[in-house]
């Protein structure tokens, strides 16, 4: 571990060549050391006035602690060799009532995809947030949740970078007013990753695939519609997103390729965990939840039957989406 | 009793953060309270009252919010103790970003909303970077991407504070976050002599005493300048 101590008397330039994200630190918390270059860092954090301590709100002793926690933070983020997560499982708690859930133990695979279905309050939210939790007998279920199969670190719950679980769903927006290159290199900052320029191209070309209109890099993410911001963040969270695990609250049938869009999250090896309501959505999954009364009701295999259905429930989707397509071009509806 | 202080900037999300909370913290068959402070309105007393929980308000009017809350915490604890609360928490808007209520050895939460933008980190001043326990909101409706990057940004200026996304909508995280709030062997009697964790900014001038005219004879006290002049002459 890195001591504040031993930073104190290392010059800054030398601070920036060994750690150079400690430039985001310098950012984010106002410190302009630009033309501080040649000093040691204790001499830089001694050259403020009594005056710009009280104006910007230094406080120098916590700027220590701080860096000194921050620069220990990413020497593991960087270094670490992430164990990957190749399962996740359920083991049954019990629902509001106090009953025993009915099932045992559901383990979940990468690249499994995992469909929750259930009424609006059901305990949808309860469920993924004791799977972000990694809870352990815990919370309000009783739930205990394994990775790989075993009891993870309770530090994973408080961990920024690590964080078990990425979400989806139909109400998010961005909110940033950048283009879809600023923000992707946005991201890919904050995660600081090497191959920047590959990665991001490999999102943009992930998008186009999944979107029903195609967009490009110089595109303000604001003025994506609703498909594109969609596919945009799919092919962002399978492939920027450190999560293991996806969790997709709903995809609306238009403007996006809702099968290749699963796909990309398989191919990605991320466990899939997708709460909707669609009958197509439902049986696309390889199993699905059944929540009732803040438990698990059921886990339900999809059968050679369902997967039946679901190519006649593709058929139908494809029809509604020709026609809409064929709409908006202008043309007008046949009988065939 | 416990005392908890969360304050963050309007709207960012504080009460329905705190009402899905205490829902947890009362299945642990603990007392809760809450005061609320503000500066020229709050009907959130009522959501409070609504939920069953006691709760008092302070309105600052004319005076700097965090200024009112720092001369009146002492008889706010006293407040919860004479009702044999378990937990005191006090709730107040950050509103210049610069103040912040915390005490030092009192529990101090700052929550901030993803919807507020990537550069708000930076902006806040010690009532983020100073906090013990960061709750970032409104996850559920801002891109992953996003989301991921306000978080980095946010650990960047206190990468000490543990931070949590909590759903005020939903609920989701607030149970978790209930979990890091209640700690048995503390008891807050008083605050008495306790110090404020950063002092806030100096002021009085004369603006500050209700002058409203406008023009460098009407400017006394602590008077600053602009620096409007282009830098190379």
């Amino acid at each position: 571990m890195v001591k504040i101590k031993e930073l104190e008397s290392i010059k800054i330039k030398n601070l920036e060549k060994q750690y150079p994200f400690i430039l985001s630190f310098f950012q984010d918390n106002k410190l302009d050391v630009e033309e501080y270059e040649e000093y040691t860092l204790k001499e830089y954090l001694n050259h403020f006035t009594e005056e710009e301590i009280e104006e910007w709100a230094i406080d120098v002793e916590k700027i220590k602690l701080d860096l000194e926690s921050y620069i220990n933070q990413m020497i593991e983020f960087l270094g670490l060799e992430k164990d990957t997560v190749d399962s996740i499982s359920i083991i049954a708690g019990k629902d509001k009532h106090g009953n025993k859930e009915n099932f045992e133990e559901l383990t979940i695979n990468k690249s499994e995809i995992v469909s929750i279905v259930g009424p609006t309050g059901a305990g949808k939210s309860r469920l993924l947030a004791d799977i972000e939790w990694a809870a352990n007998k815990d919370t309000p279920t009783e739930r205990v949740i394994l990775v790989n199969g075993k009891i993870p670190d309770k530090s994973l719950r408080f961990s920024t970078s690590n964080k078990l679980v990425a979400q989806l769903s139909q109400n998010m927006n961005f909110i940033m007013d950048l283009t879809v290159r600023e923000f992707l290199e946005l991201h890919a900052k904050s995660r600081m990753i090497d191959n920047e320029e590959e990665v991001i191209k490999k999102i943009i070309e992930a998008a186009n695939e999944l979107a029903g209109e195609k967009f490009d890099l110089d595109t303000q993410v604001t003025g994506l519609s609703g498909g594109q911001s969609r596919a945009l963040m799919i092919a962002d969270t399978a492939i920027l997103s450190t999560s293991p695990i996806v969790l997709i609250d709903e995809i609306e049938n238009a403007g996006i390729d809702r099968k290749r869009a699963l796909n990309l999250l398989v191919n990605e090896e991320k466990i899939v965990l997708m709460a909707t309501h669609d009958p197509s959505l439902t049986l696309m999954a390889d199993k699905r939840i059944v929540i009732k009364n803040g438990g698990i009701h059921k886990v339900i295999d999809t059968g050679a039957e369902e997967k039946g259905i679901l190519k006649e429930l593709e058929k139908m989707d494809d029809i509604i989406n020709t026609m809409r397509a064929n709409l908006r071009k202008g043309e007008v509806l046949k009988n065939k | 009793m416990n005392l908890v202080t969360v304050s963050g900037p309007p709207s960012s999300g504080k009460t329905s953060v705190i009402l899905k909370t205490i829902e947890a913290i009362k299945k642990r068959g603990l007392s809760v309270g809450v005061v609320k402070f503000d500066c020229l309105y709050t009907d959130d007393d009522k959501l409070y009252e609504k939920a069953g929980v006691p709760v008092r308000k302070g309105l600052s009017g004319a005076l700097c919010p965090d200024h009112y809350f720092a001369s009146n915490i002492e008889e706010v604890v006293k407040w919860g103790n004479k009702k044999n609360l378990d937990l005191l928490i006090t709730e107040s808007a950050g509103l210049c970003n610069r103040c912040s209520p915390y005490l030092k050895g009192i529990q101090s939460i700052c929550v901030i909303d993803n919807l507020s933008g990537i550069n708000t980190p930076k902006k806040i001043g010690p009532m983020l970077k100073t906090a013990d326990i960061i709750v970032i909101t409104k996850g559920d409706i801002v891109s992953q991407a996003e989301r991921e990057v306000f978080g980095s940004k946010v650990n960047s200026v206190n990468p000490q504070a543990v931070t949590i996304h909590v759903n005020g909508l939903t609920g989701q995280g607030a149970f978790e976050f209930s979990t890091l709030l209640y700690d048995e062997d503390e008891n807050i009697e008083t605050v008495n002599n306790r110090q404020l964790k950063f002092p806030m900014p100096s002021a009085l001038c004369s603006y500050c005493l209700g002058e409203t005219r406008i023009g460098e004879e009407y400017q006394m006290g602590n008077v600053r300048k602009m620096e409007l002049s282009d830098k190379n002459g």
